[in-house]
């Protein structure tokens, strides 16, 4: 099996060697068997990659510590679950997931393209070949999953003990499907700079694919962000740490992609612009690959370092950065120029939200790559973190924040400033009610906390009011405007409750940072501690065993008004194998708050310190995401989007003349 | 305005915007990032007190004190030099003695380092890559000494 694998792996490579000459060649001699080869080959690489995986995962869910990478990662007495997992919890594996998804996409073309000009769909299978192509030769080259051991060592190294969580049975799939679904983004840009021709029908392709992309990464971000903050154990949700920013910038570009590629869908304007973007989308997406791949940082997230790995993307990242930018730059120019629009404008919001985003991806991008550099021309060594982003990436996200509820309110080509704000009277008075009773009633609060509240409402209150305006409110009767609001399009829900999901995690940011309270101190078995308003008391540590591990784990009585109120657990443990200690801690969740509790060393005589947190509302920073991918999934089943669509309303349309005649 | 006139402003606009930024990410880093040093390098460079900075090593061997609480004070060496760091908190699972550590924090008056942040980030090499490029440069620590 193990075998199949890795010559399936080795036909794949050769498959996108196929998939990036042929169609391209076709394309550009105008021969369209040549053309129609790229859909076939692109299918049947997805499957030949898909077989290799399989493979692997096998190799991983029966220990089959033959396989060099199983034994660096996987461990026999290890639960199921982690050892199918483990098997992209390396960087081999994860790789091979990497091409998967990518092919997986480029298959999706194939299949689903059947409508899009030839020559189009031709170029972008090529180009998904040519992104292929170079990510199989790095994995056969460098990191190849499949090299055997001889002998076979009789147990595995164990897989990393903070991955053994059902974390990374998400989070890196969602994004991953995120990262690489940008690809299309890039393939269609580069296909459409190989052609030398743009339309809107060509970003009615694109937005598509933007919005699916940007939809895993949004996922993938949450999640991971909620993994770290349950799982290392220090309360944090984001520590603006390098490999994290390496997974914000492109979802701050594709952000930035998303509302261009609707001016552009929409007002044929910006198209350049919108090229530019999915372009620089995809580069920052493999700029997180190369920095979390080459070993330049330390982190949670850095793999075994391998230099010759390091030099090797570097080489693809200049490669396809490099390549699609100087492309960008000779054919930009054949490109026609889209319509006009007046500042105030729908069009003008989105590009001010484009200059927004993409320079707040400018700044966490320096903030990144600044230490870098700093150390490679100076030899010094600097840390960036929290401090350089709230003074840099706080003050230009506040501005944006603010306009965001105009933005779908103003009408196309030429907006009404004033009619959109008076249409936002309410939800502007919500907002300065939620910041007046924040910093009037809430002990403690700052100015930041009641600005931040009033911030997360206006955002709410807004997106709700976009809802309320198209429905008609005020204009029409309730049961009109009930049919109407049943009537609208899903994409304007989508707009709305992506909005709402960003107040939301604001929301949630503001709560936690703001009004969190934390506790450290040493407890002894009997003992109660306090915290706003929370009593929990020490029961005890008690040692346990896990299939591959042991525990000692500390048991606290949530006691709530002199009655108990279930327990709370937190244990550390150890994995002989690895001989490591890691934290698990135990969380409580109260409404929307939450009580987190991670413990410390133990004492000489049965105390232990215990680290305590109240964090209020810091459900709604994940949950604001998960709001924000409902958006983005009812945007996509919007009825414009669907395939077949017009065919099918042409159908009904020819239907209802021949009754009514 | 005319049409030309209207671009320009816009393009200006645009581009003080731009300079904003710019201007605020650079006074950003110059104020806000913080420097890292091995104690060695402590002579030579100038830390005022209460200037946030970054300090690596290794945990010295038998310098662990546990204070009241959550209180902890042990030494961070390159096997030149070591300073006396102080910290109140949960210690990570990786801290232990002889091992790389990075503390983040300020110099007290006394010329104690308050660390407000311990990281015992790393490889499965057990060293932060700072302190392993910072003992191999004073010649400290090989490669093969940590297989």
């Amino acid at each position: 099996m193990v075998e199949t694998g890795h010559f399936a792996l080795v036909l794949a490579f050769a498959l996108s060697l196929v998939q990036m000459l042929v169609p391209l060649v076709g394309a550009r001699t105008g021969n369209r068997r040549l053309m129609a080869v790229g859909g076939p080959v692109a299918v049947t690489g997805f499957a030949l990659t898909a077989l290799s995986f399989a493979a692997l995962a096998t190799a991983y869910a029966g220990s089959d510590f033959s396989v060099a990478s199983v034994w660096e990662n996987s461990h026999s007495l290890q639960p199921m679950i982690y050892k199918i997992t483990g098997t992209w919890g390396n960087h081999e594996g994860s790789m091979l997931l990497w091409v998967l998804i990518l092919t997986f996409f480029g298959a999706l073309v194939a299949v689903f393209g059947s409508n899009l000009p030839a020559t189009l769909k031709a170029n972008v299978l090529a180009v998904q070949g040519m992104i292929g192509a170079a990510f199989f030769l790095f994995i056969l080259a460098t990191s190849n999953p499949f090299i055997r051991m001889n002998p076979a060592p009789i147990e595995g190294r164990d897989l990393n003990p903070i991955l053994q969580d059902l974390g990374l049975a998400v989070h890196p799939p969602l994004l991953y499907l995120g990262y690489v679904g940008f690809s299309i983004c890039f393939s269609f840009s580069v296909a459409a700079l190989i052609e030398g021709r743009i339309d809107a029908s060509w970003a009615r392709w694109v937005r598509p694919w933007t919005l699916v992309a940007w939809m895993f990464l949004t996922g993938g971000i949450a999640m991971g962000s909620y993994w770290a903050y349950y799982e290392l154990g220090w309360g944090g949700f984001w520590f603006w740490d390098p490999v994290e920013n390496a997974s914000f910038m492109p979802w701050l570009a594709g952000t930035a992609l998303l509302h261009s590629a609707i001016v552009m869908e929409k007002r044929s304007a910006l198209k350049i612009w919108t090229l530019l973007l999915a372009i620089l989308t995809f580069s920052l997406s493999l700029l997180g690959t190369f920095l979390v791949r080459s070993g330049v940082l330390t982190s949670v997230h850095a793999f075994a370092t391998d230099p010759a790995r390091g030099v090797f993307i570097l080489c693809i990242l200049t490669l396809f950065i490099g390549g699609s930018l100087a492309l960008f730059a000779l054919r930009a120019s054949t490109l026609t120029a889209g319509g006009l629009f007046h500042p105030i404008s729908r069009e003008g919001a989105l590009v001010l939200n484009n200059l927004f985003l993409t320079t707040a991806t400018a700044t966490v991008l320096v903030g990144t790559l600044y230490p870098l550099a700093l150390e490679a021309l100076t030899g010094g060594k600097i840390s960036v973190g929290a401090p350089f982003f709230d003074l840099t990436f706080g003050p230009l996200m506040l501005p944006l924040l603010a306009i965001v509820p105009f933005g779908p309110l103003l009408a196309w080509k030429r907006g009404d400033i004033f009619a959109a704000s008076q249409r936002l009277m309410a939800a502007l008075a919500l907002a300065l009610a939620a910041m007046l009773t924040t910093g009037l009633f809430i002990d403690g609060a700052s100015v930041f906390a009641a600005l931040g509240v009033g911030l997360a409402a206006w955002l709410v209150a807004g997106a709700l009011t976009d809802l309320a305006v198209k429905s008609g409110i005020g204009s029409v009767a309730p049961a009109v405007m009930l049919r109407r609001f049943a009537g609208l399009p899903r994409s304007v829900f989508g707009t709305a409750l992506a909005h709402l999901g960003l107040g939301l995690t604001l929301l949630g940011i503001v709560g936690t940072l703001s009004f969190g309270t934390e506790k450290i101190l040493t407890m002894r078995p009997g003992e109660t501690v306090e915290l706003s308003g929370h009593t929990l008391r020490f029961e005890g540590l008690y040692p346990q065993k896990g299939p591959n591990f042991t525990e000692d784990r500390g048991h606290f009585l949530l006691i709530s008004d002199g009655n108990a109120d279930g327990e709370i657990t937190s244990a550390k443990r150890f994995y002989p194998v690895r001989q490591t200690v890691t934290t698990e801690s135990g969380i409580r969740t109260l409404g929307l708050s939450q009580l987190y509790l991670s413990l410390g060393d133990e004492g000489n005589d049965g105390s232990v310190v215990v680290r305590l947190w109240w964090k209020p509302l810091v459900t709604l920073i994940w949950g604001g995401g998960l709001v924000m991918m409902v958006g983005a999934a009812l945007s996509l089943l919007d009825r414009r989007l669907r395939v077949g669509a017009p065919a099918r309303r042409r159908k009904l349309a020819a239907a209802a003349s021949m009754s009514s005649t | 305005m005319t049409r030309k006139q209207k671009r320009l402003s816009v393009i200006l606009a645009g581009l003080a915007f731009l300079g904003a930024a710019a201007g605020l990410t650079f006074y950003a880093l110059g104020q806000k990032a913080s420097y890292f040093y091995m104690p060695a390098d402590l002579a030579a460079a100038t830390v005022e007190p209460g200037q946030r900075i970054r300090l690596g090593g290794l945990v010295e061997k038998g310098t662990i004190v546990r204070g009241q609480g959550a209180a902890v004070a042990f030494s961070v060496t390159d096997k030149q030099k070591s300073v006396k760091v102080s910290y109140t908190g949960i210690l990570p699972d990786l801290f232990r003695e002889e091992q790389g550590v990075i503390t983040e924090g300020a110099f007290g008056p006394d010329g104690v380092f308050v660390a407000d942040s311990v990281l015992a980030k790393h490889d499965e090499r057990y060293m932060p890559k700072e302190v392993a490029d910072g003992l191999k440069a004073k010649g400290v620590w090989q490669e093969s000494k940590s297989e």
